[in-house]
């Protein structure tokens, strides 16, 4: 079990519409949309080093073709680097200046496991990876009585970074199903939800475990209403329907432009694991479906917030828990690797890229990579990134939140 | 509606099984715990006939989209499976296979992916009897062995076509050896994270090169299908050394061999594996929080002696699970109400007690992805978010929807059934709590159900009274945290 399901209460008292309140607590609402590429992001298959030499020798089959790639300059060492050709909306983000790609994040002696390394990018916290999640311990500072929906997880059960000791985020996969329904109607129908709401107005103070599911049935039916009314949110562009993530990501913008006053949304994609036969290149392949994926919900989003004057309230942070082995293997995929590629896309951004590419040569002196040549070593420390998301962006101070000082070297995206 | 049965049988069966039809209240009350414990443990004893039930009257009822093919679509396996547990005689198989395949967590979208959607239900689901080439699906394969030789299972499942698929084994090879299901058998199957280094998982790799896949009989009968195969060539031949031992002696390296005799490198390291104290210890923490108790760590007594029995017996699953469920702690007060229930487990219990009759579990399919849980896509090579993590906002709405929407379809056998009962609110709220055992409910709940039954108009007991507020108070009651508990 992840550590800290939240212990916090609603009382009866508290108002049905809580919008004010969370205006209350923050004025104008800054989103922080915080994005999980599942299963360990094949960083190089998104943003290629195309002219590297070793690039296309050590990845016969996934290297992508030096015309194919979308070129988006050189890094501060002279590298050139294109994205994945699939990703033609995330092009667009960067050349209009709002998309940040941060190369080579990390942390010393990096976790391969797909289940620490996600605990460790969830807690910020190597040392204690059942620590709280870094974004529920941003939540536990905002002051009391927090808006149940002061977080929203838009995946079916409440992912490590959000865990909070003193809010419970609600998981919210579909607005649409997120309803109380009742085998009566009319009067008979609501005399139950009234009792439900009474039977669990007071969390049993002996039974911890029972409190916990006192206080999900609590905040789910104080939520309700307000995430009705993002259940008709048709938006400005289409959303792909058969896209999960575009899906998940228009209701986070339907929450956005509704106003409801929610701080922090999480959403995932997953299927990054490419241990085998990753297909970088063909239309249809694995990972060009992946990019596929992540571009056409991105895309979406980021137009929908800009046509509706929303953006620059917005700021999406992907990570992922691992980067990929350099050298393909011999199922035409790639194992688990270690230092990898954070996205930040949003109206504030400062858009660019960050920190220098690695040099692919196997050589085991090589200093840009790890584990005899094999894997990409850590240039930024992740931990730096997030503190300058807390400290320019949410409006905390960062090294209370990440239990220790992660400024010097944070990259300027923001 | 069961009758009413000891609690200690209620509790044993919440954990060894899926809670208690009025069939099985009657049975297992004529045993002493003792008993019931051999009766579950020992259930070769007992036919295994349940699928041979499906369809018929009496039984709850499936949706399918043409013939019932669980060999060949999903949503039929998972309703086959749905019915095993609710009806099965052998609820403990029922239970372990559960386990393991939260344990040996493998999805069917991937194989599905990689194969065609037919071909990814018949890998996990198939039965031999059923299939033309005779393929015998993972989760068939778990259910045989349910309570067999841990050793066996895990040899079993590194030749098993879905894992091979899974993790990527069938495309193993000597000069560019796979690591996906070599760091997975330690991390996840058998030590525990931790307890492996990363040249371990390169070595593991290395073991299993080879391990591939190959495709037998003929596409025109059906029967050709994807099956093991040691192909000798792709073998890396010479020594891998692990840093724990391999043997019993202590060796750490598997020597170097023929690659003809190569396969035997896979058997020496699963043996390896079977006989670290670090896989007893692993297992017998996953068996508490299974079966014995989600609230706090295994005491190190329990630990040491559930880890003690499967060294001792090299994983004898029988063996060890007597000693869960004969442990002093499965019985302590303390473990009654202690875990949560999963989202099948929650469904199933809810059918045994309230009702299944003209229910379809076709039904369920879309209520329990809600509540987080598809049987045979479980979400990745961890398994499911257990504990209080099934317990998000979205998945107690779903949970509370469901309890409504069976209350609904079980309306009027309700409100028949109750009639002889309701004579006042309390009588009507003491049948129904008596009819869905749960943690025991405060007072001030207590009150508020009732309260509830006379909110929209004094009692009068009348069929329209009853054919509302039955099934209203079956869905609060199934629907109350207190319920959520085994």
């Amino acid at each position: 079990m992840h550590g800290g399901v939240a212990a916090f209460t609603v009382t009866l008292a508290a108002p049905e519409f809580l919008s004010d309140l969370a205006r209350a607590q923050g004025g104008r609402t800054r989103n922080l949309v915080i994005l999980n590429l599942s299963g360990g992001n094949d960083s190089l298959s998104m943003l290629a080093p195309y002219n590297d030499p070793f690039y296309r020798s050590r990845r016969p089959t996934l290297a992508i073709p030096s015309g194919s790639v979308l070129q988006i300059g050189t890094d501060a060492s002279g590298v050139a680097l294109g994205l994945h050709p699939r990703l033609i909306g995330m092009r667009q983000m960067f050349t209009q200046g709002r998309l940040a790609l941060i190369q080579r994040t990390g942390y010393p002696d990096q976790s391969r496991s797909h289940f620490l390394g996600t605990d460790i990018w969830s807690t910020a916290n190597p040392s204690n990876a059942s620590d709280l999640g870094w974004a529920g311990r941003y939540m536990d500072t905002l002051p009391s009585p927090v808006d149940p929906l002061v977080g929203w997880n838009t995946s079916g059960s409440l992912p490590h970074v959000l865990a909070a000791a003193h809010v419970a985020v609600p998981s919210i996969p579909s607005p649409a199903r997120y309803a109380f329904d009742s085998p009566n109607t009319g009067v008979e129908a609501t005399a139950e939800r009234t009792a439900a709401t009474r039977m669990n107005a007071r969390p049993p103070l002996d039974n911890p475990e029972l409190a916990i599911v006192y206080e999900s049935t609590q905040a789910a039916l104080a939520t309700l209403d307000r995430v009705a009314t993002v259940a008709s949110y048709n938006g400005t562009v289409a959303y792909a329907a058969n896209n999960g993530f575009a899906q998940a990501l228009k209701a986070v913008a339907g929450a956005i432009v509704r106003g409801i006053g929610t701080r922090v949304f999480f959403v995932t994609t997953g299927g990054y694991d490419t241990h085998a036969g990753q297909n970088v290149n063909a239309a249809n392949g694995t990972y060009f479906n992946l990019m596929g994926t992540l571009d056409d919900g991105l895309l979406a989003f980021y137009t929908d917030l800009q046509n509706q004057g929303l953006l620059n309230d917005t700021l999406v942070l992907s990570f992922s828990e691992f980067g990929r082995r350099i050298t393909e293997n011999g199922s035409q995929g790639t194992d688990h690797g270690a230092g990898s590629v954070m996205l930040a896309v949003g109206g504030r951004v400062r858009g660019g890229l960050y920190g220098t590419a690695p040099s692919l040569n196997p050589d085991p002196g090589n200093p840009t990579l790890e584990n005899s040549g094999g894997d990409v070593r850590f240039e930024t420390d992740f931990r730096s990134v997030y503190a300058r998301v807390i400290d320019d962006w949410l409006g905390r101070d960062s090294r209370a939140i990440l239990r220790g000082d992660f400024r010097p070297g944070a990259p300027a995206f923001l | 509606m069961p009758l009413a049965v000891e609690p200690q049988i209620e509790h044993l069966l919440r954990r060894a099984g899926f809670g208690a039809r009025a069939d099985e209240a009657e049975l297992y009350q004529k045993y002493s715990v003792n008993q019931a414990v051999e009766y579950l443990l020992n259930y070769e004893a007992i036919p295994d006939d349940v699928d041979s039930h499906i369809g018929q009257a009496g039984y709850a009822g499936m949706t399918t989209a043409g013939p019932f093919s669980p060999q060949s679509r999903i949503a039929d396996a998972r309703q086959r499976w749905l019915f095993r547990m609710l009806h099965t005689n052998r609820p403990l198989q029922e239970k372990m296979t559960l386990f393991w395949h939260n344990h040996f967590a493998t999805g069917y979208t991937k194989i599905a992916g990689l194969t065609n959607a037919a071909e990814g239900a018949r890998y996990m689901a198939a039965k031999p009897s059923e299939d033309p080439g005779g393929v015998r699906g993972q989760l068939e394969m778990l259910r045989d062995n349910a309570l067999g030789n841990f050793q066996n299972i895990l040899i079993e499942i590194a030749k098993d076509t879905a894992m091979l698929y899974w993790l990527d084994g069938r495309t193993n090879t000597r000069a560019q050896p796979q690591e996906n299901f070599g760091r997975e058998i330690m991390e996840l199957f058998t030590r525990g994270v931790g307890y492996y280094t990363e040249s371990d998982v390169y070595a593991a790799a290395r073991v299993f090169t080879g391990w591939n896949l190959t495709r037998p009989g003929s596409a025109a009968d059906g029967s050709q299908h994807f099956a093991f195969t040691y192909n000798a060539n792709q073998h890396d031949t010479a020594a891998k050394t692990f840093s724990f031992p391999i043997y019993a002696d202590g060796g750490k390296t598997i020597p170097a061999r023929s690659a003809g005799a190569g396969m035997q490198d896979g058997f020496d390291f699963i043996a390896g594996l079977v006989a670290s104290p670090e896989t007893g210890r692993y297992l017998a923490n996953k068996l508490y929080r299974f079966f014995v108790s989600e609230s706090g760590q295994a005491p190190a007594s329990f630990v040491a002696r559930v880890g003690g029995m499967f060294l001792r017996t090299r994983g004898d699953m029988k063996a060890v699970m007597r000693e869960v469920l004969l442990s002093p702690e499965f019985w302590s007060s303390d473990a009654y109400f202690a875990r949560y229930s999963w989202p099948v487990e929650f469904v199933i219990r809810t059918l045994k007690d309230v009702g299944w009759s003209g229910f379809s579990l076709g039904d369920t399919l879309t209520p329990l992805s809600n509540m987080g849980l598809v049987l045979y896509d479980p979400p990745d090579v961890a398994g499911w978010d257990t504990g209080a993590l099934w317990f998000s906002t979205g998945a107690m709405l779903a949970r509370m929807n469901f309890a409504s929407a069976l209350a609904s379809n079980q309306k009027f056998r309700l409100a028949s059934a109750a009639k002889p009962y309701a004579k006042t609110p309390d009588d009507l709220l003491a049948w129904a709590t008596d009819a869905l055992v749960a943690v025991p409910f405060d007072r001030s709940v207590l009150a508020e159900l009732s309260a509830y039954l006379t909110a929209t108009g004094p009692w009068t007991g009348s069929d329209a009274q009853l054919q509302a507020k039955v099934p209203g108070l079956m869905h609060l009651i199934a629907g109350s945290a207190e319920y959520q508990l085994l």
